[in-house]
C-alpha cells in the first residue's frame, strides 16, 4: 500500500497536506481499492464551514457509499470538479489527480493531531 | 430446469415504432381541444411514446417477459423475501373486486368491507395485536407508520425531545435504519453475538429514556430466533422504550408464537411475503400494522369499523398520525391475503410454517455437506446464511447458479457475514428441488475451485453477461436516448 | 391446503435427516409459554368454496357507472394489459438485483421511465412509488433535500389527501407546512407545491408561479395527471423542477383505491437525489445492450440511515400495466382519450348546471374532474345516485358548503351521461 510521507492521515482513511496556506484532502491508496471503482463523489458546497471529523463528502462505488470526514477544520474554498466527469482518477491517483477539496484551516496545528506516514502504516497493518 | 430465450439483440418498444403506426383504439369523442382549454394550454410537442400496433406491443411484453424469471419458473430462494408459490386462486378472487371506486357510498362497498374488517381480524389474531391499520403500501411504509405512531405516542406523553434514539441490530434490513430516519430519529447499532441473536448486555446498556424504540426483527435476518426476546422486551418497556417488529421473517413462526406475546409493541405484516400475494416485480405489496391498545389512537385514518351488520370507515381519529397515503390501502393485496388465510385456515398456516423451517434446515445441512460453512449454526428457522468455501465469492457462485436454472440467494447481506449467501427456500418447495440447488452449488463450488477463470465468467446461458455496473452508475442513462 | 408439495414419507426422512421425529420439534428451543396461542380463525376452504365465498362478498357490493374522480378514474383499459402484465414472469419475481436473469422486468422498468419522463416533460424518472400521495411527500421532500431548507407552501387545491399526507411527512422530520393560494411564495421555502390539473379539475397556466419560486429560490413541485399531460402542457414546459402523480388512469383499475402507483420525475440535475429504483442502460463484456439497477447508493440496502428514502417495494406491476396501456394507445390513442375526457366532463358539467339549485365551483377550462355546488347535503345526493346504479357527487365539505366532486372519463357514452343527468336531476 502506498503511503506518502509528505502528507498526514486519518484514522478514517482521508489524507491531508498542506500546500499554499490550504490543506488539500483525499483518500488513500487503501481506501480507494477497499471502495472499488469510484462511481460519484458528492462534493461539500463552497464557503461550507466544517469542523474536524464532520463528514462532508460521500464517495459512491457501485455497492457503497462512504462518508468522508474533513480532517481539519475551516472553510471549503476549492472542489475538484475533475472528478464529476472523471470520478475514476480518485482510483487511478488517490493522491495527486485523485484530490477532492480544499479547505482553508482555522487552525493549522490541527494537522499535528493527524497521524504521520508511519503510524499510519501501523494502522493498516493492524486493520490487515 | 430451463427456459426460453430468444436470440439477439433486443429491441427497446421504442425501437420497435414506425411514424403513423396505431394500437389500440380507445372510445372517441369529437371535439376541439382549442375550444376547450385554449391555445396557450395545450402541448406542444406530443410525447415520445411508441407508435407499434397491438401485435407488436404484445410480441415485445411476451417475449419480454421470456427474458425473465419469477417464482412461476425457478426456485428463488431469496432471503427475507419468502418468494412462495402465488396461488392463482388469489388472482381469480381479487378481479371480482377491481370494478369499486374509493369515492362511492360505503353503503356501496359493504363487501368490500366486510373483507378488510375480516382480514384485520385474521391478522391481530395470528400476530397477537389490538388494533390495525391496512393503510401502508408496502413493508418498508409499514415500518414508517409504525414507527410515526410511535413517535406520536411518546410525543403526546410529552417526552419526545429526550427520546431521539432507535436501536437496530447490525444485522437489520438497510430499510429499518433509513424508516428510522424518515421517522426523525437518529440510528444506533446494536452488535450481535457470537450465536448470532442481538447482544443484550450491550443492548441494555443502550437503554434508557433518550431511546424512543428499538427495531427487530424475530426470528432475525440470520434466521436464528431470539430466544431471550421476553427479557429484551420486559428490559426495553422498563426503560420506556416501545418494540417495533419488522414482519418480514413472520413466516417461520405464523401460527406458532405471536410477536404481541413476545411483548412487541408495534408489528408490520409484508403480505406480499408471508400471505403469498405476488412480488410483482417490485410490488405492490402491502404492509398492515398491527398495535397494542396503548397506541391504537394514534393509527392513521380511516380504520374499518363495524356495527352490527354494517361497516364503516372511522375519521374521527383525533390522536391518528393522519395519513400515510391516499384512499384506503391496497386493496387488491388485501383481497388476496384474505384468500390465501381463508385457504389455509390456522393449521395450514402452521404446517406452512413449520415446512417452511423443515426446508431451510434440510437445505442448511445438504449444503454443509457440500463444503459450504454456516458460522451461525443455531437452530435454523425459515433462514440462513452459508460462506462459499474458502477463495470463493458469493457473487461468482450467484451467476453461475443461473446457467443452473435457478435463481440465486440474496448475497453479502446481512452485512455480518462475509460473502454471505442468505437463503430462504419457503415451505412450497420440494425435497428434491433442495436436493438439487444443493447439488448445484456443491458443482459450482467444485469446477469454481479448480477452473477459477469459468467462475469469474459465469453467467454463459442467460440473454446478456454480466453487466457493467461502473459504467452504468458513471454516466447513468436512464431515459431512451432518443436524439 | 398450503401448497407445500411434501408428502408424509418426505417429511419423516426429512425430520429423520435432522435427528428430529415431529414438526412440533422444530419449534422446541423456543419459549414454552410463547408456544401454541390460541388464536382463531375460520376453518380452511378449498379453492372452489373460496372463490364462491368470495362470489358472496361481491356481490355485496355495487358497482355502477362511475363518475368519481380525485386521481382515480374509471378509464378504459386495453385487455392486452390484464394478458401480459399478470405473465407469472412478471407477476411472481421480485426485485431485479440479478440482473441476467431480469432484463425482462428492467428494460420494462427502463421504458416506463422514458415514458413518464416524456409525459411530463423532465428528464428523468424512477421506477415507481406508492400512489400520488406519498408520491407528492417523497417529491417535496427530494426538493427540501436539494435546498437544505424546511419549509414548504403548498396552495389549497391540493388534494386534501395529498396534503393530509404531506403533513404527515413533514411533520416527522420537522417541516413546516404553509397553505397558499394564488402566486404568493412564503421566505425560506424549499419548495413549492401546486397540482396541474388541480383537486377541482381547473387547468390553469403555473408557469408565473414557478418563476415565484425559482425568484426565492425555491423548487417548484407539481402533482399532475399523466393522462391530461398527453394534451395539455406538461409540467417540465412550464418551469416545474419536480412532477409526481398518481399513475391510475393509465392502465391500472380502480380497485376501492389500490394497489396503484405513484410517479416522479425530475430535471436532470436532480437525478442523485431520487428516491426509490432506476433502471439504467449498459452493456456487458461482451458489448451487449441491458439494463440494471443504477445509482444504487441513493437506496436504503447501500445506504441505510441516510438513503434519500426508505422505499423498497413500490408498485412494480402496476408501472408495467401502465406502460403497457401507453404501447398499446400511442401517443395519437392517449390523446384520443384524453380530449374524449375532457369533453365528455365539459358536457357532464353543462348538463348538470341545468339541474335547480345547483351552481358551478369549478370553472373552465378543467380536465376530467370538476366541483360543483348543491343545494342539498352530498352524502345524500350520492347515496340516491347510488341506489339508482352511479357513483358521483363525492362531498368535499372543505371547498364550499354542499360542495361536491364529479369526473368523467372517455369511456362514458352520450346516453350514459344523460342517463346520470336526468338521475341526478331527480335527486339534486
Amino acid at each position: 500500500m502506498n503511503v506518502p510521507s509528505d502528507r498526514r492521515y486519518r484514522d478514517t482513511h482521508e489524507w491531508a497536506k498542506l500546500e499554499d496556506g490550504l490543506v488539500v484532502v483525499g483518500i488513500t491508496d487503501y481506501a480507494q481499492s477497499e471502495l472499488g471503482d469510484v462511481v460519484y463523489v458528492e462534493q461539500p458546497e463552497l464557503g461550507r464551514e466544517v469542523e474536524a471529523g464532520e463528514a462532508v463528502a460521500v464517495i459512491e462505488s457501485v455497492k457503497t457509499a462512504s462518508d468522508i470526514y474533513a480532517p481539519v477544520s475551516g472553510e471549503i474554498v476549492a472542489v475538484n470538479d475533475a472528478l464529476a466527469e472523471h470520478p475514476e482518477k480518485v482510483n487511478e491517483d488517490p493522491y495527486g489527480e485523485g484530490w477532492l477539496f480544499k479547505i482553508k484551516p482555522k487552525d493549522p496545528a490541527e494537522l499535528e493531531a493527524l497521524l504521520d506516514a508511519e503510524a499510519y502504516k501501523k494502522l493498516l497493518a493492524a486493520e490487515g | 430446469m430451463s427456459y426460453c430465450w430468444p436470440e439477439g439483440d433486443f429491441p427497446l418498444i421504442f425501437e420497435r415504432a414506425k411514424e403513423g403506426r396505431r394500437g389500440t383504439r380507445p372510445p372517441r369523442v369529437e371535439a376541439d381541444p382549442e375550444a376547450l382549454f385554449g391555445p396557450e394550454l395545450l402541448r406542444e410537442a406530443p410525447p415520445r411514446l411508441p407508435e407499434v400496433s397491438e401485435l407488436e406491443v404484445v410480441r415485445h411484453y411476451t417475449n419480454l417477459s421470456r427474458r425473465q424469471i419469477g417464482v412461476n419458473t425457478t426456485f428463488y430462494p431469496l432471503g427475507s423475501c419468502t418468494m412462495k408459490y402465488n396461488p392463482r386462486a388469489l388472482e381469480a378472487a381479487a378481479a371480482r373486486f377491481s370494478d369499486l371506486h374509493p369515492y362511492q357510498d360505503p353503503a356501496s362497498f359493504q363487501g368490500a368491507l366486510a373483507l378488510m374488517y375480516a382480514l384485520g381480524e385474521y391478522l391481530k389474531a395470528i400476530t397477537g395485536m389490538d388494533a390495525i391499520t391496512l393503510q401502508p403500501a408496502a413493508g418498508a411504509h409499514g415500518e414508517l407508520t409504525g414507527m410515526l405512531v410511535i413517535r406520536a405516542y411518546h410525543k403526546d406523553r410529552g417526552e419526545l425531545d429526550q427520546r431521539r434514539v432507535v436501536l437496530v441490530p447490525d444485522s437489520a434490513h438497510g430499510s429499518n435504519p433509513a424508516t428510522a430516519s424518515m421517522a426523525g430519529f437518529e440510528v444506533r447499532e446494536v452488535p450481535s453475538d457470537a450465536d448470532g441473536e442481538v447482544d443484550l448486555e450491550a443492548l441494555k446498556r443502550e437503554l434508557g429514556e433518550h431511546v424512543a424504540a428499538i427495531m427487530l426483527t424475530n426470528p432475525n435476518t440470520l434466521g436464528l430466533f431470539e430466544r431471550r426476546i421476553l427479557s429484551l422486551t420486559e428490559a426495553a418497556h422498563a426503560a420506556g422504550v416501545q418494540l417495533y417488529y419488522d414482519g418480514a421473517n413472520l413466516n417461520a413462526i405464523m401460527g406458532w408464537v405471536r410477536p404481541g406475546d413476545m411483548g412487541f409493541d408495534v408489528v408490520h405484516l409484508n403480505l406480499h411475503k408471508t400471505f403469498a400475494t405476488p412480488h410483482g416485480g417490485g410490488g405492490p405489496g402491502a404492509g398492515p400494522v398491527g398495535v397494542k391498545a396503548h397506541l391504537a389512537p394514534y393509527l392513521p385514518v380511516p380504520l374499518v369499523e363495524k356495527e352490527g351488520d354494517r361497516y364503516r370507515l372511522d375519521f374521527d381519529r383525533p390522536k391518528s398520525i393522519g395519513r400515510v397515503r391516499s384512499f384506503f390501502g391496497n386493496f387488491g393485496v388485501l383481497v388476496r391475503a384474505y384468500v390465501y388465510i381463508r385457504m389455509l385456515g390456522l393449521e395450514g398456516l402452521k404446517r406452512a410454517a413449520a415446512l417452511s423451517v423443515l426446508n431451510a434446515r434440510y437445505l442448511k445441512e445438504k449444503l454443509k455437506e457440500k463444503g459450504f460453512s454456516v458460522p451461525f449454526d443455531g437452530p435454523t428457522m425459515h433462514e440462513f446464511v452459508a460462506q462459499p468455501p474458502a477463495g470463493l465469492k458469493a457473487l461468482d457462485l450467484a451467476k453461475a447458479l443461473l446457467d443452473k436454472g435457478f435463481h440465486p440467494p440474496t448475497i453479502y447481506f446481512p452485512l455480518i457475514v462475509k460473502e454471505a449467501l442468505m437463503i430462504e427456500p419457503t415451505e412450497t418447495e420440494s425435497k428434491e428441488t433442495l436436493e438439487a440447488f444443493a447439488e448445484a452449488l456443491g458443482e459450482i463450488a467444485a469446477r469454481g475451485q479448480e477452473d477459477p477463470d469459468w467462475l469469474a465468467g459465469a453467467p454463459y446461458t442467460t440473454p446478456v453477461g454480466r453487466l457493467d455496473e461502473v459504467k452504468a452508475n458513471r454516466k447513468p442513462v436512464l431515459t431512451y436516448p432518443f436524439d | 391446503m398450503d401448497f407445500a408439495p411434501h408428502t408424509e414419507e418426505e417429511i419423516r426422512a426429512m425430520l429423520g435427516a435432522l435427528g428430529l421425529e415431529r414438526l412440533e420439534d422444530l419449534y422446541a428451543h423456543l419459549d414454552h409459554e410463547l408456544l401454541n396461542p390460541k388464536i382463531t380463525l375460520p376453518p380452511p376452504m378449498h379453492e372452489d368454496a373460496v372463490l364462491r365465498h368470495v362470489e358472496a362478498l361481491a356481490k355485496k357490493n355495487q358497482p355502477g357507472r362511475v363518475f368519481l374522480g380525485g386521481g382515480v378514474r374509471d378509464h378504459f383499459i386495453p385487455a392486452i394489459v390484464d394478458e401480459l402484465a399478470s405473465r407469472g414472469e412478471f407477476l411472481t419475481a421480485y426485485t431485479p438485483y440479478q440482473a441476467e436473469a431480469s432484463q425482462g422486468i428492467l428494460q420494462a422498468i427502463f421504458e416506463y421511465q422514458t415514458m413518464i419522463a416524456e409525459l411530463t416533460g423532465l428528464d428523468v424518472a424512477n421506477a415507481s412509488l406508492y400512489d400520488g400521495a406519498s408520491a407528492l411527500a417523497e417529491g417535496v421532500l427530494l426538493a427540501l433535500r436539494a435546498t437544505r431548507r424546511m419549509r414548504v407552501a403548498v396552495d389549497r387545491r391540493v388534494h386534501p389527501e395529498y396534503r393530509q399526507v404531506l403533513r404527515t411527512y413533514l411533520d416527522a422530520v420537522g417541516a413546516t407546512l404553509v397553505e397558499t393560494e394564488g402566486d404568493e411564495v412564503p421566505d425560506g421555502a424549499g419548495a413549492v407545491v401546486a397540482q396541474y390539473p388541480d383537486f377541482l379539475g381547473e387547468v390553469r397556466d403555473l408557469a408565473p408561479r414557478a418563476e415565484a419560486a425559482h425568484a426565492k429560490g425555491a423548487l417548484f413541485v407539481v402533482a399532475t395527471d399523466p393522462l391530461a399531460v398527453a394534451l395539455l402542457k406538461p409540467p417540465g414546459a412550464f418551469g416545474a423542477d419536480v412532477a409526481v402523480g398518481e399513475g391510475q388512469p393509465l392502465g391500472n383499475p380502480m380497485q376501492l383505491g389500490g394497489p396503484h402507483f405513484g410517479f416522479i420525475a425530475v430535471r436532470g440535475k436532480l437525478l442523485r437525489q431520487l428516491p426509490g429504483r432506476l433502471a439504467g442502460l449498459t452493456t456487458d463484456h461482451a458489448g451487449r445492450r441491458g439494463f440494471v439497477l443504477a445509482l444504487s447508493a441513493r437506496e436504503q440496502h447501500i445506504r441505510r440511515a441516510k438513503a434519500k428514502s426508505n422505499i423498497t417495494t413500490n408498485s412494480q406491476n402496476m408501472a408495467l400495466r401502465a406502460a403497457i396501456a401507453l404501447s398499446a394507445l400511442g401517443p395519437e390513442g392517449l390523446k384520443e382519450m384524453a380530449l374524449a375526457t375532457a369533453a365528455n366532463a365539459r358536457r357532464l358539467y353543462q348538463l348538470l348546471l341545468e339541474a335547480p339549485g345547483v351552481r358551478p365551483l369549478t370553472r373552465p377550462p378543467f380536465f376530467a374532474e370538476f366541483a360543483l355546488i348543491l343545494s342539498k347535503n352530498p352524502e345524500e345526493v350520492r347515496r340516491k345516485l347510488a341506489e339508482r346504479g352511479f357513483h358521483g357527487a363525492y362531498p368535499i365539505p372543505e371547498y364550499g358548503e354542499h360542495a361536491a366532486l364529479f369526473a368523467a372519463t372517455e369511456r362514458l357514452t352520450e346516453d350514459e351521461i344523460e342517463a346520470f343527468a336526468r338521475a341526478f336531476w331527480e335527486v339534486v
